[in-house]
Parts: C-alpha cells; structure tokens; sequence
C-alpha cells in the first residue's frame, strides 16, 4: 500500500514534536552524566513535576499561562537542585553505586509523594487557545503546540550551547565534568556548578512536561515513568554525557516510535519496545553511543 | 610562610602520613625527596584540601588551612601543579588557561600575564587553540605550569613536574621555577629527580613512610651519604 504524502507529512510533523520532546528531557540526563557520571534516575519524576506545577498555577491559583509556565519552570528548576543537594551531594564521595540507588531511591519518593499529594486519578490539563487549535496545511493537520514544540526546543538548544560552550559557567561546567579535582584545583566552585547543572537540567525537563501535557492533556503522577526510560535511552544512543547526541537520540527514537507505528499499525501494541531493542542494537554495535568517544577506563 | 604542624591522614586504615612538620619561608625553593608511596603527593593534597587531614595543621600567613575548602585555598595564593599535570584534554589551551584565572576579575592584569605565560611558553602561544590532549606530555607539563601561573601563585606547590619527560624539558622546567621563584613566588617541589630538585633547593626535606627524617639545605643533603646511596643512585 504506497502511503499518501499527505501522511507522511502528517507523520513526519508527528515524529518531529515527539523527538523535540524526547530531545529536551534527554538533555537533562547528558548533563548531569556529564558532570557527575551519574544516571538522575529520578528525571522523569521531575518532568513529571513540572507539568503539575503548572496545572496548579494555572487551575488553582488562576494564573494567566505563561505566568504559570514561568513559576512552574522556575519552582522545578529549584526542585532539580534541591534534589541534588539532598539525594546526591551527601554522596558525592561514595561509590557510584550508592548514588544510583538513591536516585532510585528518590524517583520511587517523588512519584508516590505525588500519588498522595496530588491525587492517583489522572487529571486534564486546561485547554489554553494558542496552542489548543488545529492549523490545517492542505490536508496534514497538526495541534498547534506540535509547531510550537521544535521551536522551543532549538531555541533552548541555542541557548544552552551558548551557555555551555561561551559562558565562563560553562567553562566551569565542562572543567568539572572532565576531572572534579583538578576543577577545584582552579578554584572553581563544584557544588555550585553541580547545582547550576541540574537546574538547567530541571528546567528543561519541566519545558518538556509543560508541552508534553499540552500535546497529550492528561496528568498523572507516573506520567514520568516510560518518557523518562525513553529519554535515557535516547541519551545513551546519542552518546551519554554528549548535548548534541542527546537531541539526536531524541529525534531518532521519536521518529522511529512515529514511523514505525506510521508504517506497521499491526506493531502499535509494541511501540514502547522499540526503544529498548533500538538501545541493544546501539550498544551492542556502538557502545559508546552515536556521538560518543569510547573512553579508556583506568583499572 | 607555610607550616605544616604535626601532620596526618589516613585512607581508611592506611596511615599515609605520620604527624609530619616542616616550613616553607617565603620566598624560598623547599623540596620534599621520598621514595614511591612515601606519602609526598599526599602531603600536597592535604596541604590544598583535596584530601582531609585526620590531624595536625597547615597554616598559611598564620591563616588555618585545614578544613578549608580546595577553592577558597586556590584564593589565598596556594596552588597546585598536580602529578600527572591533569590539565584539561577536551578544552584548548587557551581555555585551560582561562580555567587558571578563574577566579580572578582583574581582566587586564589577566590578559597581561596571559602574555607572560605566552613568552615563558611560546609554544603554548602557537598551540592555542588547540586542543590539551593533542598535546605532548612536555607540552601539557608547560601548560600545567602556566595555568597555575595564571592563578598568580604566592606559594607554587609542583608535584613530580618532571615525571616522564626529556631531560631537556626537565631543565626548562627546572629553570622556569627558578625564575618564578626569582620574582617572588615561594615554591614547594615534590620530586623523584632528588638530584634535580636538591640543586634548586634552599631547604630539603626527605619523607620516608609517612615521616621526615632528615632536612637541610639543598647542598647539605646532596652531599649526604644516606641520601646520595638512597635516592642519588651512587654508593654511600
């Protein structure tokens, strides 16, 4: 059956949202693993936090959305830090697996606090106009966040390159992230880069979780679960510790999740494997990711 | 002036230094001699705050270092060429040395002794944007050095700078810590090369197992039959 192009643009406009999401969360990961060789396990439920941040904003304090946005992007970032300061500072010299389990540790708190704090039921994210009609191109017609999502997601991009590659924080950033003691040999200021780190990291994630519930407008409390799994994913095909390889990763695992589903509705009730076999296959023929370096490790 | 008071650190039950004393006056070259695992680099870090003392003092200017963090250290004038040089592989060298002012604000005066890095190391000057790990090692131990520099060091702590170099770029090295020992920088040198580093130093201090157990001028200790049979390699 030879697919219309109409649909195809329809999937491609579909693929492009989806992996612009993946992208942002995915970035978060990178970074964090950058800096501290360590998997924020608990990324996912901050993404998922944001979302309800500004659910709450705007239903409950009736704030105008993008003062909701702003709060909610500004509290998670906040949130990120806090985080780090309590679940992953204290073990800044302990094995590294002693972090990861508190991350686990920390991902299983935030989505059972949020299961007790806002409530199991799935709750519906309030229509806002902008981003809530249907532009029609021809016969492809998309949500209007769709268009909105690649944009706020390469303008983040350009920032956060900008800041990492051009700022003296980022200098910084990318000093800490190669050798933690020659950094403080320089007298940098770790934690507070940590700190910096995971904020961006965070506010990312929560632009993630703001879009996201605007494309598919309904909030739980696990909602951060399979997007998280998958945006790791998607950090470790692009190359874990790598921005750029990252946002690839995001893009590839989007698209293939969009196309593939596109192509063979028969496999729809597997789209979420596709991931995972898409993770084997890399790690089994790239290990060290897309845009990776293979790292020697000393023993 | 730096003293070390009755120093000691322990990795978990290892007891690397064992309540060690020294100074360095200022404006003097002080070297510490030992053999491998005599606890020299550990001293060093101890001193800087990369490892934590379990007892015993550091102070600086009559200032207590001890519990005070790497960064806030760095601040007061006491830096460190680590073993290794550890310089930054991925950023080029001119970020490294970037990296070394960076906790300063005095841009001009930044960008003068950025110069003066430049003309100590004119091939620093040619590689700057390149990356350090592109570099060979004699190159990264001269961009180790000049990115301490670029932190203004009063007391220039250098471990081991001439581990696995040339012996040509082991006397430039040597030279260039007399110079900036010339212009006022106090220097405290770890080194093997005990031949090397003796004939620099105004003090010496030889460290065996955790303890000190000899000193003296840089002469004095070359001509010291213990150490010339120890660490100079002749018969005693």
């Amino acid at each position: 059956m030879p697919m219309e192009l109409s649909t195809f643009f329809q999937q491609l406009a579909n693929a492009m949202s989806l992996g612009s999401l993946y992208a942002l969360i995915a970035i978060g990961y990178t970074m964090v693993y950058g800096i501290l060789r360590l998997i924020n396990f608990a990324h996912g439920d901050v993404f998922m936090l944001g979302a309800y941040f500004a659910f709450y904003a705007i239903t409950l304090l009736a704030m105008p959305w993008w003062i909701a946005f702003a709060v909610a992007l500004g509290l998670t970032a906040v949130f990120g830090m806090g985080l780090e300061r309590m679940a992953y500072r204290p073990l800044r010299d302990s094995p590294k697996i002693s972090v990861m389990i508190s991350a686990i540790g920390a991902s299983f708190l935030i989505q059972n606090l949020g299961v007790v704090i806002f409530g199991g039921r799935p709750k519906s994210f309030p229509s806002i106009p902008l981003f809530d009609t249907v532009v029609r191109f021809g016969p492809v017609s998309v949500l209007s966040v769709s268009l909105f999502i690649p944009v706020v997601t390469l303008v983040s991009l350009i920032v956060l390159l900008y800041i990492v590659n051009q700022t003296k924080t980022g200098l910084a950033m990318r000093a800490v992230s190669t050798d933690l003691d020659a950094a403080r040999l320089m007298a940098i200021d770790v934690n507070r880069t940590v700190s910096i780190t995971f904020g961006i990291g965070s506010f990312l994630a929560a632009l993630g979780g703001i879009m996201w519930t605007m494309k598919y407008p309904q909030l739980n409390p696990l909602m951060g679960v399979m997007p998280g799994l998958k945006c790791f994913i998607a950090a470790v095909i692009g190359g874990i510790g790598n921005i750029q390889g990252a946002v690839l990763g995001g893009f590839i695992l989007g698209a293939l999740e969009i196309l593939i589903v596109a192509f063979l509705p028969e496999l729809t009730g597997y789209r979420d494997a596709f991931a995972f076999v898409l993770l084997i296959v890399v790690l089994l023929v790239k290990p060290a990711g897309l845009l990776g370096k293979a790292q020697a490790v000393k023993v | 002036m730096l003293k070390i008071d009755n120093l000691s650190v322990h990795y978990g039950g290892i007891h690397a230094l064992q309540g060690i004393g020294f100074e360095v006056p200022d404006g003097k070259i002080v070297t510490l001699i030992g053999a491998n695992g005599a606890g020299k680099s550990t001293t060093l870090k101890a001193i800087i705050g990369l490892v934590a003392a379990s007892s015993g003092s550091v102070s600086w200017n009559g200032e207590d270092l001890t519990g005070m963090m790497t960064k806030d250290i760095v601040k007061k004038g006491v830096v460190l060429v680590p073993e290794g040089r550890r310089v930054f592989p991925n950023l080029t060298v001119d970020e490294n040395l970037s990296l070394g002012a960076f906790s300063r604000t005095d841009k001009p005066v930044v960008a003068s002794d950025r110069d003066k890095v430049f003309s100590l190391f004119p091939r620093l000057k040619e590689r700057m944007k390149q990356k350090a790990g592109t570099l060979s090692g004699g190159e990264q131990q001269m961009l180790a050095v000049g990115r301490a520099l670029m932190t203004r060091p009063k007391l220039l702590m250098m471990d081991e700078p001439s581990l696995g170099l040339a012996p040509l770029i082991v006397k430039m090295i040597f030279d260039i810590v007399r110079e900036i020992n010339k212009e006022g920088t106090t220097v405290l040198l770890i080194e093997q090369n005990a031949k090397a580093a003796l004939e620099v130093a105004d003090r010496g201090y030889v460290l065996e197992t955790g303890r000190i157990t000899l000193t003296g001028t840089g002469k004095e200790l070359l001509a010291d039959d213990r150490v010339r049979s120890a660490y100079l390699g002749e018969a005693g």
